[in-house]
Parts: C-alpha cells; structure tokens; sequence
C-alpha cells in the first residue's frame, strides 16, 4: 500500500502551480475576455498527458491528469480543458488524440443534453458521434463556464464511450483545488486582518471555521486522489469511488467558498475581491453533471442493493 | 501510487485472517465495547494469544521484542481485526503508549524491567494524565510529586483512566518543581498500582458502566529509578506519550466505525430501503467512512517515508467522533422504537460515542490544534 505521489508526479505539480500562478494570478483582469492559453499548455504538454508517445502524448496516465485538474482548479484557470480531456478524450480516436496533444482541436461533449464551452470549441461529441460544435450557448453563474445546447449537423462515428467516473473524478479533482485556494485565502485574511487589536484569527469563532474546512479538503483530497487512482487502473471500485468523490469534494468547495466569504467579512462579499468566482466554480462544479443527492443515491444502490418499493 | 497490498502485505493479511477465524471464540464476536472489555480473565488470555502468535508490538523494534514491522502491518492488523469483529488487546495503553515512551526516553533498566512483559500483556497499563481541574491544560496538573531523597511522594488525583482497575502500572505526570514556570514543573513517573496509597474507583458514565476510573495517590512512595526523564523534564516526556497515541489511532478508529457502517448497512435494507432521505444519510456516511479510510492510508504513507505523521492525520479523530455519533444516532432512528430497547447495541453506541468528541482531546482542542500548528493561524494564548 502506497498512497502517494512520485516526486516526477509530485515535480509536475509543482511546476503546475508555478506556471499558472504566472499566468493565472489572483490580480489578472477578470472582466476581460479570458485568454485560454491553448497553444501553451499543448507546448507544456498538458493536453496530450494520457495520450500515447506514438500518438505525440506523454503517455503518462489519468493520475497525472488529476495532478493538474486540481492545479487548473486552484488557479480557477478558465479555457475547456476539462470539456477536452475530462470529458471527450476517452472518446476520440487516434487521429483526434493526436490533434488533442498538439493542441489543435478543442473538444467538448454534451453531458445531460448540455454542452459546456460550446461557443469556444472546435468539435463535440455526443451520442457516439463527432460533431462540429454549433447551436446556442448560455452563460452561466460562472462567466467562464457557458452551457449550451448543441444543433446536430453531420455526425461522425467515434469510437470511445463516455467515461462518466473519469469525468467526475476531473471535476472532484478541481473542486478540492478551489476548496484548497480558498481555504488559504481565508488563513491569509484572518492572520492579518485586525480587529479589537488583535488578527482575527486568534478568535476560535474564526479558527474552527478554517479548521473545519482543512478538515473537508483533506477527506475530500483523499476521496479525489482514490477515485483517480481507481480510474488510472480501472479498478472496479471507480464508478461508486467516482460518484462518492464528486458528491464531497463538490460540497465541501461550495462550502469551504461561504465559511472563506463569512472569514473575509464584507471584503468578501464585493465584487472586486475574487473570492466570488471561486465561490462561482465550485457551484458550477456541484450542479454540473450529477448532483450530490443523485450520486448518493447512486451510492446508496452500490452498497444497499437497489432500493425497493421507491 | 498504489493502494493494492503489495505481497508481503496480502501474504500477511491472509495468514491473519486465518488466524483469527480459527482462534476468536464466536461468542467474544461483535462486541460492544465498554466494560465487556475487562468483564472477566478473558482479556488478559486473548492478549497473551495475540503475542503469543507473533501480533502483539508488530511495529515495535526486533532489539525489544517486537516484530519490527512497517506500520503498513499495524494497520492491517487492525482492518483485520474489526472485520473478524475480535476483542481488543487489554494492553493498548502500555502497547502504544507506555512502550514507546519507555522506549525513547527510559534507562536501560527501565527497558529491561517493562518492555517484554507489556509485550506479553504480563504488565497492564493505565495512564493518569487528566485530573479534575486539568483536563485538557496538562500542564496545569496539581497531583503532586514532591521529591524526598531516594522517593517521590506523590498526592492527588487522576481521572478518566480506562484500564486502571485492572491495571499494573500507571504512567503519571505530576507536579514536582513547584517554583519552576509552566511546561518545565512536571515529572513523569511510572507508579506500581498495588504501591500502598494508590486507591482506584470505578467512575460510572451515561451508559451505566463503569470503563473509566478515578485514581487517588495518598503518600504514595514511588522510587526515583521509576522516572522517565528528567526532574521537570515531563511535559517533553508526556508529548512522546501523545505523539503515539495519534500515531496509527485513526486505523483503529475507522476499524471500529467499520464495523458499525456494516451493521448500518444491514439495518437499513431492514428498515429504511424504501426511504430515498434515509438511504441518502446512509450513503453520506458511507461517503465519509472511505473518506476517512484513505485519509489514514495517506497518513500512512508520508508516516513510513518520513517516520512522522503528516498533518491530515490530525483531522482523523475530529473527524471520526463526529461520524460515530451522526451514524450510532443514524442506526437507531431507522430503528424506531426498537432502538430504544434497553440492551440495543445502537442505544449503547450512541451514548457512548458522546463521550468521542472529549476522550483524548475534545474536539475543540483538536480544531485548535489545526488551527494553530497546521494552519499557522495566530495563537490566541
């Protein structure tokens, strides 16, 4: 039993953070048109982590993969990588991976009858087919994440299924990054902002709310990390390990996001502090794809047998 | 990464697991805890087994006795433990806590005289940390230790001390440097039980039974070659006693809650399957059970490649005693009126899991302890 990362995993988390904390800081200017950096990251080399070397990839695996999910969600990074290889990626053929890794196709896949970054991709996937990626799409409460419904043109046969437990385990993946940030920002508020004389920290109304929160990120990273590696090796715990992670991670970022608000006080309620939009992707990250009350159901048929008499 | 045993690690967990469905007496399964433990001999009898078959002090040192195992060991042991629903070792205090402290800062004496024969479960230990005014303040402990050439003459009183009625041996910290400041006024001596002066009453809890006890030290003579460390070196002596108790804790915590989820589950296909709010709880705390499971197996992980636990092991027992007590009340909604039954397991656990979230640090000490050596928040004393 080994429950930890390589240091060559451990390295590519390291130089995640740093890249994109360059990139992506905290002060960027949020009400301009997000740059989704495509071609940087298929020269870092990200877009292509799981694809073979053969097929111009790392040839690395889904463990890496979730390495920088929660790295782009600590980052709240904005562009489809999480439509591209969260979710179309299992789909594809050789040719469409390899244009992945070169980053020269943008994928999304419709999920529930919505397509998320439909505006901002080149091809969607949906019903075992490949489509050119029109039709309408709606904002939604997180600016960077739109929803929207795809006009079917000529489909072309894909050969990969979805993979629902490698998709919820990306979103759980980059909720425990959000929950991660915002936990932080909240122990760099309450260590120097001063109230009565003294930072507001010292004050266990205030302590065992951020205490509460490392606790949720900590079970909800262990969840995370499992449901990964039970992807990585397609293990036959990953769909109850994937809906398990999803349902807590999800909760425990929109929850870290409000106790993180309530420790900022009212800077943490204006629109000018960035705390709101990670407050923003973390509920986009809960409802998207199966709510945390289906999937403990779904849980729930894993591990009482399906209900009778509902 | 990889979280299949490896080899070594299935070989072990096979061969236990056979050893356990052969040696645990089926009426000693699945009990409840509390006072069953020290009921009768039987608990001094099923430890002496345990060492006799290789698995008591798996991750002790070969030099004193033990198997010299990685933790990985212990904790399976413990997993394999809970799913064979088998007792308890009576001996955990002197396995997990009098031991290693002895370990690390006892003479050779010391070593020689306890090591093997806590192993053995020959020596059963308690521990008497806690006094009535200093619970979770160790340092401001008022039984007294006052030195008197070759003795220290110790008066005053413990509580809260699992295992004492029975017990052999007694770690104590005790106030001995009257003048000196905090944290340096404090010895830590190991007191015989059966010493004249030591008197042991059973303190009775909100479930009736009597698990814990009281200890009063009347002029008790305990010889200075019984003190680990230095004179008002204890506070440093006493942090070695409480680093091992958090050390694999959380395994057995989530062994125990193991259990209890598997009785859950069996309750709830009984009595709330056609309840879609019901089985969502169910399955929350399924949820967190394997949450807290793989927390304790990353714990784990940086515990052997460091040899010091990581901090999420800190959130292990804030986190499980909230569990036990959300699941026991869980149990005994789903079972109605039926789980108010006088001699109900989930009646029983959930009384006695109120007590979770004050034994061995109640949880606001731990949130500060998060707080304040995780976090790095300001401290507020």
């Amino acid at each position: 039993m080994d429950f930890a990362f390589t240091s060559e995993q451990q390295e590519l988390k390291r130089q995640a953070r740093a890249w994109l904390a360059e990139r992506y800081p905290l002060d960027r200017d949020w009400e301009a048109p997000q740059d989704d950096a495509w071609a940087e990251l298929a020269e870092l080399g990200w877009l292509g982590v799981s694809v073979a070397e053969e097929e111009g990839g790392a040839g690395l695996g889904f463990l890496e993969e979730a390495i920088l999910f929660e790295e782009l969600g600590y980052a709240l990074y904005p562009g489809p990588y999480l439509a591209t290889v969260g979710l179309a990626l299992p789909m594809l053929g050789e040719e469409e991976r390899a244009a992945v890794a070169a980053g020269a196709t943008r994928w999304s896949a419709e999920v529930r009858g919505l397509v998320p970054w439909l505006d901002s991709v080149e091809r969607v996937a949906a019903d075992g087919a490949s489509y050119e990626a029109r039709g309408t799409s709606l904002p939604t409460l997180d600016a960077t994440r739109p929803l929207g419904r795809l006009e079917r043109g000529e489909g072309m046969p894909l050969p990969g299924e979805p993979d629902v437990a490698r998709a919820r385990a990306a979103v759980a993946c980059e909720a425990v990054g959000v929950a991660q940030r915002v936990l932080e920002l909240g122990i760099a508020h309450a260590s120097t902002r001063e109230q009565f004389g003294r930072p507001i920290g010292v004050y266990q109304a205030v302590s065992h709310r951020l205490a509460d929160t490392y606790a949720d990120v900590e079970l909800a990273r262990s969840l995370a990390y499992w449901c990964a590696w039970c992807v990585a090796e397609e293990d036959e715990q990953a769909p109850a390990a994937a809906a398990a992670a999803k349902a807590f991670a999800t909760e425990a970022a929109v929850a870290a996001c409000e106790r993180s608000i309530q420790v900022h006080g009212g800077t943490g309620f204006t629109w000018e502090h960035p705390l709101h939009r990670f407050y923003k992707r973390a509920l986009w990250l809960e409802g998207f794809g199966g709510r945390p009350a289906e999937l403990r159901a779904e849980v729930a048929d894993s591990v009482l047998g399906v209900a009778v008499g509902v | 990464m990889d979280l299949r045993d490896t080899p070594e690690e299935a070989a072990f967990r096979a061969e236990l697991r056979a050893w356990l469905e052969a040696n645990v007496p089926e009426e000693r399964r699945g009990w409840r805890g509390g006072e069953q433990r020290f009921g009768d001999d039987f608990g001094r009898e099923w430890s002496r087994k345990l060492y006799e078959a290789g698995y008591a002090g798996l991750t002790w040192p070969q030099e004193y006795g033990g198997a010299g195992a990685p933790y990985s060991r212990h904790a399976i042991f413990l997993e394999e433990s809970a799913r064979a629903q088998a007792p308890a070792h009576v001996g955990v205090i002197g396995l997990g806590m009098a031991g290693p402290t002895i370990m690390a800062h006892g003479s050779d004496e010391q070593k020689q005289r306890h090591l093997s024969k806590i192993l053995s479960a020959e020596e059963i230990w308690c521990q008497g940390f806690s006094e009535p005014d200093a619970g979770s303040d160790l340092a401001a402990a008022r039984t007294r230790a006052e030195r008197r050439g070759d003795v220290f003459v110790v008066n005053g009183q413990k509580v809260w001390s699992s295992f004492a009625h029975i017990a052999d041996w007694c770690i104590l910290v005790a106030q001995s440097e009257a003048a000196a400041p905090r944290y340096r006024n404090l010895t830590y001596l190991t007191v015989d039980m059966r010493a004249p002066g030591v008197e042991v009453r059973p303190l009775r809890q909100i479930t009736g039974e009597a698990e814990f006890n009281e200890i009063f030290f009347t002029d008790v003579e305990v010889p200075v070659e019984n003190m680990l460390g230095e004179q008002g070196g204890g506070w440093q002596v006493a942090m070695t006693t409480l680093l091992h108790e958090r050390g694999t804790l959380g395994f057995a915590l989530t062994a125990t809650l193991e259990v209890a989820m598997n009785r859950l589950l069996g309750v709830a296909r009984e009595h709330g399957n056609g309840d879609a709010a019901m089985r969502g709880r169910v399955a929350q705390e399924w949820i967190e059970l394997q949450a807290l499971r793989y927390t304790n197996y990353r714990a784990l992980t940086t515990l052997q490649q460091t040899g010091v636990p990581g901090p999420e092991g800190s959130v292990a027992k804030l986190r499980w005693s909230e569990q036990n007590q959300r699941l026991t009340k869980l149990g005994r909604e789903l079972l109605g009126a039926e789980g108010l039954l006088d001699d109900g397991w989930w009646h029983y656990q959930q009384l006695r899991s109120r007590g979770n979230t004050i034994e061995a640090g109640t949880s606001e000490v731990l949130r500060n302890i998060i707080a304040e050596r995780v976090l790095g928040l300001p401290r507020g004393r």
